[in-house]
């Protein structure tokens, strides 16, 4: 590793500090931190230290954090050097107040009564003032307060106690560096905490430098560190390890495959990082890229290097915490071995898995399967074998839906989680559906059935592809079919932040499932078929059902006296769907009330039919034609609803034409035959965009109306004939939404 | 003994070295205990003494039974029996880590060469009800040893902490020593005149417990010695602290806890067999945890675990 002259993220105006604002610097040195808790930890010190100061009256011109595996590091610069004096007056009782008035007031100032003074406010008579002045402290004994505290109360995720003490850190904590430095030099700024005082002195590396050294400012600090085989700061170290991993595998005309989280993390694990390139044994490249790259990810967080012409992962890149005489040799050979330990492992488990994938046996893969038998899916829903016959029985139902062969669809669904009993899964669970990818072409099965084995568990969040090959949709929209109606009707509904069986993510999927592949499916009936597959196949569904039964209202029960339990759950969980989609649409910048206009259209529970209003309505309402029709629509909706209810009777008949009085009504007739003539064959092709802009252009003729002509006319059939007339403007442009429910 | 700049030779020179370095390191050397565990851990020289208020501070090798991990004697590290070395020390001194940095380099690990890394893994025993904070120590990116801070033990917070190692013997030597497969990893020195290999020694029992364990033990009687040895547990605990025979206080924590050990074993043994179905296992699991913590819970009450006369006595 190359030095590294220039100092760490340090602004040059602190170079230019005045002598009365010093820098504080403060390095909490303890045994190793976990390496995904360091730059929280950074973070927090930073945060807590510095509110702490500001709360306590001082100020500073800037702060910066770092942290390595063994420390936690904060510089504060330019900070005042005590807190500026305070004075505060405080109104108590009247002097001729009750006793108790004036002690309850001395209580609470900390004053005795000679200390008070007596000012006279006229009318208000003679009142008892407080003066109560603080004056200014040091900085160095807030600090030491401050420090303290941050340490006591440090919010690591977990901590623990070590030897006979009683104090919490994430490690045993061994030094506390805690310095306030200025031209004229640095001083320790005092503390003990539960025995560990603070000095100037911290330590290099654990084995390059391992002799304490003092320090007298952040610079001087960062300078010695280095010198000491310590990179203080994370995303330096990273850059560092990037640089060197990209440039090794360019050099040989192979590239680094990406990682950013694997990177964060070796960057947590060394002071002084060094790279290292090895060789993977050639034995192992015949195994899936992602088991290699998983393997040596997981067990030695190696990054892998692929080469970019046959995308084989063929080499890795190991980070070292140490310069040794041998350039990193016998370090790179013990972690060849180690590795190829580790992948002798797995291409064991993929050689056992390839056996079973590739038998002859009737169903493929049966013995994964046979196994999953015996694994409990949950104790109220049965085995994962039983979950995988419900999901085969719904795939076969949706085959038509997603226009696939419905004995493929079967197919795929049955050996889709037969990945889970592999031994591969077993020891990579991360790998489960890729595995079962390979395993089922392995086993000689159709290419979709294979994909569907990786793709049906997609999509697993709202940034997730979304499947697009008919069966994959099946299987995916099955298996999610499952699990909601499962848990719904065992009454293991997501609660506030608690979603153990990730419900939401499941009917997200559904719904981008169906959405987005444009797929048509009545959700209520579907839901309720679900629902009713889960109770004829086990007893514990059916007895909550049973269960359920009692509770449906007597309004629900139908014609044949049947208390639909089913339906009934179908509808609730139908309205948890609506709920999903809402958030859905709104990050979709779908505002809440065009939802709700569109719910309330007959058909809601068909997904994609409901977010194609949605998206014509919305996109109606950012035109300023649109907007306004709206408007118009909900007036004559109010004159119209008014007068119906005054009259008590419906203005539905056709208006006639020869009792329209004036050119605007006239134009209006018109208007609305024109957009008839256009809407009714978009609504039938559910062409909602072209129908609301046929809408659209009824604005003018509305609006023309409503300004010129008096809808309650003297003579009463022509009233009639313009409520008539409104009517149809509500028929019109009803169509898409219930316009009433849109907002302004 | 061999001077630690040196390579050792062989696997139980590794182990002599530990000893002697521990030993130096003011350590108990203790013997094995002489039960069936599936680690170190479970020695009552750790379990019970890291609780309590009594300093303590031993190094052992155990012997461990992990029955579902047997492979006939066939894969280069895999074994069903195998040996840990144990160190544990209350209250963990503020040097532990220089202190077990410095038991490396008496067997032969050289800092200048090698790359050594403390690797977050905080460790948990279900049936112990234990759980501490530390790390996996990497050599070569090879994990070398367990090291723990105690914080709970049977339930109970330890006070103080005890510091504890854990070296896997096996794998560490392999490293050391270079070898490839462990039953071919010189069990005594080569030079000796009737050299050894680690499978000479091991190979035959590995084939027959790995068939035993796998294929053969008879699961009802399993089944029958895990609910004896429960029981027997349990009863126990449940005699009057004071023996009617001696008239003395004796708490008999440690004739539990071992029943507590045989139960712990024998579900190893069932898991193997595979008929302990996932759900069961938790179980399962619970049913040990729950003898532990009432061990613990007893032994806390003995003058080893802490409790004086002086302190019970009524005022």
């Amino acid at each position: 590793m190359t030095a590294r002259p220039q100092a760490l993220n340090v602004p040059p105006s602190r170079r230019k500090k005045a002598t009365d604002m010093p820098d504080l610097l403060i390095e909490l040195f303890s045994e190793e931190i976990p390496a995904r808790m360091q730059s929280r930890a950074a973070a927090d010190l930073k945060k807590l230290v510095t509110d702490g100061l500001v709360e306590a009256g001082l100020t500073y011109a800037s702060a910066g954090s770092f942290s390595t595996p063994r420390r936690l590091a904060l510089t504060v610069e330019g900070l005042t050097s005590e807190s500026a004096a305070t004075r505060e007056e405080r109104k108590g009782p009247r002097t001729d107040a009750p006793a108790q008035a004036l002690e309850g007031f001395l209580r609470s100032t900390g004053l005795t009564r000679d200390q008070l003074e007596a000012r006279d406010l006229g009318k208000k008579g003679e009142v008892f003032f407080a003066v109560i002045e603080k004056p200014g402290r040091p900085a160095a004994e807030i600090i030491a307060e401050v420090l303290e505290d941050t340490i006591r109360n440090f919010p690591w995720p977990k901590s623990m106690k070590w030897g006979a003490g009683n104090l919490k850190w994430v490690r045993p904590l061994h030094r506390i560096l805690c310095i306030l430095s200025d031209e004229a030099g640095a001083e320790v700024v005092p503390l003990d905490v539960d025995g560990i005082a603070s000095a100037d002195m911290t330590e290099g590396h654990r084995f390059m430098a391992p002799a304490p050294f003092s320090v007298t400012s952040f610079e001087d600090y960062s300078t010695k560190l280095k010198r000491a085989h310590v990179v203080l700061d994370a995303s330096e170290r990273a850059d560092h390890i990037w640089a060197d991993a990209t440039s090794a595998a360019f050099a040989q005309g192979l590239e680094v495959v990406e990682d950013k989280g694997l990177l964060a993390e070796v960057a947590g694990l060394v002071e002084w990082p060094v790279v290292l390139m090895g060789d993977i044994d050639e034995t192992f490249l015949g195994l899936p890229p992602e088991v290699l790259q998983t393997s040596m990810k997981e067990h030695q967080k190696f990054f892998s290097v692929r080469n970019p012409k046959t995308g084989r992962i063929e080499k890795f890149v190991t980070v070292a915490n140490v310069e040794t005489p041998d350039n990193g040799a016998t370090i790179l050979a013990g972690n060849q071995k180690v590795l190829f330990a580790r992948l002798s492992d797995a291409k064991f488990f993929w050689e056992n898995d390839l056996r079973v994938a590739q038998a002859d046996t009737e169903p493929r893969m049966k013995p994964w399967l046979y196994a999953l038998e015996t694994v409990t899916f949950h104790n109220k829903l049965g085995s994962q074998k039983d979950r995988i016959d419900r999901i085969a029985l719904l795939a076969r139902r949706f085959a038509n839906v997603v226009e696939a062969n419905q004995d493929q669809v079967e197919e795929a669904a049955k050996v889709a989680k037969a990945d889970l009993s592999s031994e591969m899964v077993y020891e990579f669970p991360e790998l489960q559906g890729l595995m079962g990818r390979y395993y089922a072409a392995e086993a000689g099965l159709d290419v979709s059935v294979a994909f569907a084995c990786e793709e049906h568990y997609s999509p697993l969040g709202p940034a997730d592809d979304v499947p697009t090959s008919p069966v994959s949709v099946a299987v995916a929209l099955a298996d999610k079919f499952d699990m909601l109606t499962g848990f719904w009707a065992i009454d293991e509904k997501p609660t506030g932040s608690k979603d153990p069986f990730a419900l939401r993510r499941s009917a997200l999927g559904i719904t981008r499932l169906l959405v987005e592949n444009g797929l048509r499916m009545p959700l209520q009936a579907e839901l309720r078929q679900a629902i009713a597959t889960h109770s004829a196949t086990n007893n514990s569904v059916e007895a909550e059902l049973e269960m359920a039964r009692i509770d449906v209202p007597d309004a629900d029960v139908d014609k044949h006296g049947l208390r639909d339990a089913e339906g009934e759950i179908a509808a609730d969980l139908l309205s948890f769907f609506h709920d999903r989609l809402k958030v859905f649409l709104k990050d979709k910048g779908v505002p809440h009330d065009v939802i709700d206009a569109c719910l309330a259209m007959p058909n809601s529970d068909d997904l994609t039919l409901l977010v194609k209003r949605a998206d014509a309505l919305s996109e109606t309402l950012k035109t300023e034609d649109g907007a306004n029709l709206i408007q118009g629509y909900k007036r004559a909706n109010n004159i119209l609803s008014k007068e119906e209810e005054k009259d008590g009777v419906f203005y539905e008949l056709d208006p006639k034409v020869k009792l329209a009085e004036t050119d605007e009504e006239l134009a209006l007739f018109d208007a609305l035959d024109a957009a008839e003539a256009k809407i009714t064959p978009a609504m039938e092709a559910e062409d909602f965009t072209s129908a609301m802009t046929a809408m659209a252009a009824l604005r003018g003729p509305i609006d023309a109306f409503f300004e010129a002509v008096k809808i309650n006319s003297e003579v009463e059939i022509v009233r009639r004939n313009r409520l008539c007339l409104l009517n149809r403007i509500r028929v019109i442009c009803g169509g898409v939404a219930d316009l009433t429910k849109l907002d302004g | 003994m061999a001077d630690a700049t040196t390579k050792p030779a062989s696997f139980q020179e590794i182990i002599l070295r530990l000893q002697a370095y521990w030993a130096a390191q003011g350590c108990a050397v203790m013997q094995p205990y002489d039960m069936e565990v599936g680690a170190g851990t479970f020695h009552p020289a750790t379990t019970l003494r890291s609780l309590g208020s009594n300093p303590w501070a031993a190094a052992y090798v155990q012997p461990s039974r992990r029955p579902t991990d047997g492979r006939y004697g066939e894969n280069p590290n895999r074994l069903q029996h195998y040996y840990q070395y144990q160190v544990l020390i209350k209250p963990s001194p503020p040097q532990m880590q220089e202190l077990y940095l410095g038991s490396l380099k008496a067997i032969g690990i050289d800092f200048s060469v090698h790359d050594i890394r403390f690797v977050e893994d905080d460790w948990e025993s279900p049936t112990l009800g234990a759980w501490g904070l530390g790390w996996e120590v990497w050599c070569d990116g090879m994990e070398v040893s367990q090291f723990t801070y105690f914080q709970q033990v049977g339930g109970h917070d330890c006070k103080p902490v005890s510091g504890e190692l854990t070296y896997g013997l096996e794998r560490l030597a392999m490293y050391i020593l270079g070898a490839d497969h462990v039953m071919e990893m010189p069990y005594n020195d080569p030079q000796s005149p009737i050299p050894l290999t680690y499978g000479d020694v091991f190979r035959q029992t590995e084939q027959e417990y790995s068939r035993w364990n796998f294929d053969v033990a008879d699961t009802d009687t399993l089944l029958q010695h895990f609910k004896d040895a429960e029981a027997e547990c349990t009863r126990i605990l449940e005699q009057p602290y004071d023996d009617p025979k001696t008239g003395k206080r004796i708490v008999m924590a440690h004739p539990a806890y071992d029943q507590a050990i045989k139960a712990s074993h024998l579900f190893n043994l069932l898991d193997a067999r595979g008929v302990i179905s996932v759900t069961e296992r938790q179980a399962y699991i619970g049913r040990v945890r729950a003898l532990s913590k009432a061990c613990a819970d007893a032994f806390v009450q003995t003058e080893a675990g802490g409790w004086t006369q002086a302190e019970n006595s009524p005022a």
